[in-house]
């Protein structure tokens, strides 16, 4: 009778340190190339050459007019020439109807409400289609997530149709439609108009972060006696504070940087920084150098939110994005 | 734990209380259209105009507010052609538009919001313009808009000191521009001519200025008509003439394209940085429109000064000749003045806009000039806009508007401007021909 012999697998503890050895090693290998002199020179240049266009814009909006219509930025560097007329002349001198200044601060006025009316909105919807049930819900949800397809230029006629006319069916005044024409600052259509783009992808995001919260603390909630406003304010919110802030950021963002909406809805002194900056530059663009300093006096707020708002913003980038 | 729940709890209805608030308290502004006098009634202006040319315009309102009580409130915007439609089929219009092409005209009163100009409007027209600009402001028989101001396209920008310096005259016919250019090119040894056909999305139009110009020239302002009407064709003999001779220049490497490079950087230089080139020293010539003008004012000599513009000075424009001497053809630009409402305020400005006095307020301004025949050229900021009108108010002049303004715009501001970017790119003149001729069956 021979045996049958099977083959031991060979587990030599030997090998298998080794083998250990040298996953560490070729980990610590590929941290020190990517962390190597030469790899951190390589970062450092791109993010040089990423920056040298806005550092030029940066430059020429110190540099006299006549300067900058003759000679490229660099040339500072061999014949310096500084002012800070460029900053006062854009601030004061809007080419439209208002002053740059004055855009700024209807800027503000349009964005912080179109920021807070959809987070406000959108929450409410996200909880009800998270945590309501009621018939057609999945239906109705697509729709929602659906409509994040349209482009908004397409509803830019019928929403100022609706706002400016107003809504008669068969005879019947549905809606009178807002009579702001003549009315100074007046913010209301901006504020509408921006809600309504904004509201599908706030709901969405806002849905994926808030249908991920345990059921237990809420069915808890529940057995504790809290209704659904309770369980929305007490348990909710805080909860999805993340989510909240990291799109408040992108809504404000968008919104500060909206030049279209803005212009098509808002009446003539409730225009928005946006709008002047563009016009800055005069008829036949021989103004342009104002614009330069135009868009680092607009950049500032921009700047403040994002920083003080950082760490929400990575959070944001991923909100919904990871699905358990 | 209990405070900060109350606090998660009042904030967004705080925050839904003011936002309702604001809305409604928005809402309820009343309009001011009802009361019987003009004193203090507002009339919205909107159009493209931006910048020190707003204000200037703006300015010209400060004595009619004071006495007719009546504001007026313009509004620049630079995306005005697109938003404008959008606007006013929403039935969001201004008072007044500064329309600035007719075939915008004809497409606002296919929308049926565009009100008849008032016959006090249309008596001032009669006396004030040429007919040609009344024909300008008419779609389908019915008189809607005034014109307002003018610009000349056809200049040719060079440096008188420097032509004294050479040795050299301004032309007087077409083939002497060619000699003129040959002659800068063998003194200075570099090209004579620059240009820039970049600006943004509307990029291509002046190239669309050097071939209207040569069009009206070699082929008449009848031939020029039938071309607008769609009559002559793109891909007919006429219009390749003026390919060609545009080409004579614009297609040589050895003519173009001074202080920027070769053939093909004429399409990545802004229209407007031509100035500064001109103004130093460094191009001898190039073709722009009269509100070029506009550039010199930040622009720097050589020697580091701001340029002076005069016969004498450091720039200077002459109007490109024709084939023949003394034959005063032009091509012109303009903006028109309709309306969207027909109240009784909106009437007063539209009528005050169409007074010769309007046109001197605003050419004193300086910067622009009018065609109102009636309105004074020594009023004009430059002698050199002083000469333009009066070259705009000679019964002699022959003028024509622009043709790419006044085609169809998949035409006139699409495949023709898109057709002068390839052809400087290189695509030869009878496949950019054709292709641009397609843009009427877009």
């Amino acid at each position: 009778m021979t045996a049958i012999t099977t083959p031991v697998p060979a587990v030599d503890p030997r090998s298998k340190r080794e083998v250990a050895r040298q996953t560490a090693r070729n980990e610590k290998d590929a941290q020190k190339r990517l962390s190597s002199r030469g790899a951190t020179l390589v970062a450092i240049l791109i993010a040089i050459l990423w920056t040298i266009p806005t550092f030029g814009l940066f430059v020429t909006s110190f540099r006299p007019g006549a300067d900058s219509n003759t000679t490229g930025w660099w040339t500072v560097f061999v014949n310096p020439g500084f002012t800070l007329n460029n900053y006062f002349e854009a601030l004061n001198s809007g080419g439209t109807a208002l002053s740059l200044g004055q855009s700024f601060i209807n800027s503000l006025a349009i964005t912080i409400p179109a920021t807070l009316i959809p987070i406000a909105v959108a929450s409410l919807i996200a909880y009800a289609f998270a945590w309501i049930e009621f018939k057609g819900k999945n239906m109705l949800f697509i729709f929602v997530f659906a409509l994040q397809i349209v482009p908004l230029q397409m509803a830019l006629v019928p929403l100022l149709s609706l706002f400016s006319r107003g809504l008669t069916i068969n005879g019947v005044g549905i809606f009178p439609g807002f009579a702001l024409r003549d009315v100074d600052h007046s913010f209301a259509t901006v504020w509408i108009a921006h809600s309504i783009f904004a509201l599908p992808l706030a709901i969405f995001l806002l849905h994926n972060f808030i249908s991920e919260i345990p059921g237990d603390v809420i069915e808890a909630a529940r057995v504790d006696g809290a209704g659904h406003g309770q369980i929305f304010f007490r348990i909710i919110l805080p909860l999805a504070t993340p989510a909240i802030a990291s799109f408040a950021i992108f809504q404000f963002l968008w919104v500060w940087n909206d030049l279209l909406v803005a212009t098509i809805f808002a009446p003539t002194s409730s225009l928005p920084i946006t709008q002047t900056l563009n016009s800055l530059s005069g008829t036949w663009g021989n103004q342009w150098y104002l614009q330069s300093a135009g868009t680092f006096i607009a950049i500032v707020v921009p700047l403040i939110v994002f920083f003080a708002l950082q760490r929400f913003f990575v959070r944001g980038l991923l909100a919904g994005a990871t699905k358990g | 734990m209990s405070f900060t729940g109350n606090r998660r709890l009042i904030a967004p209805l705080a925050l839904l209380g003011v936002a309702s608030l604001a809305l409604a308290g928005c809402a309820e502004g009343g309009d001011s259209t009802d009361s019987g006098s003009l004193e203090g009634q507002t009339v919205q202006i909107a159009g493209g105009i931006t910048g020190g040319e707003a204000d200037a315009l703006q300015a010209t309102f400060d004595q009619f507010t004071k006495d007719t009580g009546i504001k007026v409130v313009y509004t620049g915007d630079k995306s005005f052609e697109g938003n404008i439609v959008t606007k006013v089929t929403g039935g969001s219009a201004p008072d007044i538009a500064i329309v600035p092409q007719p075939g915008l005209l004809k497409t606002l009163v296919e929308t049926g919001e565009v009100k008849a100009a008032p016959a006090a409007v249309e008596a001032n027209v009669d006396a004030n313009w040429s007919p040609d600009w009344k024909l300008y402001g008419t779609v389908d028989g019915t008189f809607y808009s005034a014109p307002m101001l003018a610009n000349i396209k056809g200049y040719v920008w060079y440096s008188p000191a420097a032509f004294k310096e050479w040795g050299v005259e301004v032309p007087t016919t077409w083939q002497e521009t060619l000699d003129l250019t040959k002659t800068i090119q063998e003194k200075t040894g570099a090209a004579p001519w620059c240009a820039g056909f970049a600006s943004g999305d509307a990029s291509g139009w002046p190239g669309t200025d050097w071939i209207e110009d040569l069009v009206l020239r070699q082929s008449g302002p009848d031939v020029y008509d039938q071309w607008v009407a769609g009559d002559v064709k793109f891909t007919d003999p006429e219009i390749k003439d003026a390919f060609d001779a545009v080409g004579e220049i614009l297609q040589n490497p050895a003519y173009v394209n001074a202080g920027f490079g070769d053939i093909k950087s004429i399409n990545s230089t802004a229209f407007g940085d031509v100035a500064a080139k001109v103004a130093d020293g460094t191009c001898p010539l190039t073709h722009q429109a009269s509100f070029l003008s506009a550039n010199f004012l930040e622009a720097k000599t050589a020697s580091g000064e701001t340029p002076t513009v005069g016969p004498d000075g450091d720039v200077y424009g002459f109007v490109l000749p024709g084939i023949e001497a003394g034959s005063a053809s032009i091509e012109v630009g303009g903006e028109f003045v309709t309306a969207f409402s027909d109240s009784a305020a909106t009437q007063k400005v539209l009528e005050f806009m169409s007074t010769p006095e309007w046109a001197d307020l605003r050419v004193s301004q300086g910067g622009s000039i009018s065609a109102n025949l009636k309105a004074d050229p020594s009023k004009a900021s430059s002698p050199l806009l002083t000469d333009a009108m009066k070259l705009l108010q000679d019964p002699n002049t022959t003028v024509r508007f622009d043709a790419s303004d006044l085609m169809p715009s998949t035409v006139g501001a699409g495949s023709f401007w898109k057709g002068m970017v390839n052809w400087i790119d290189g695509r030869d003149t009878d496949t950019v021909l054709s292709d641009i001729q397609a843009g009427y069956d877009n």
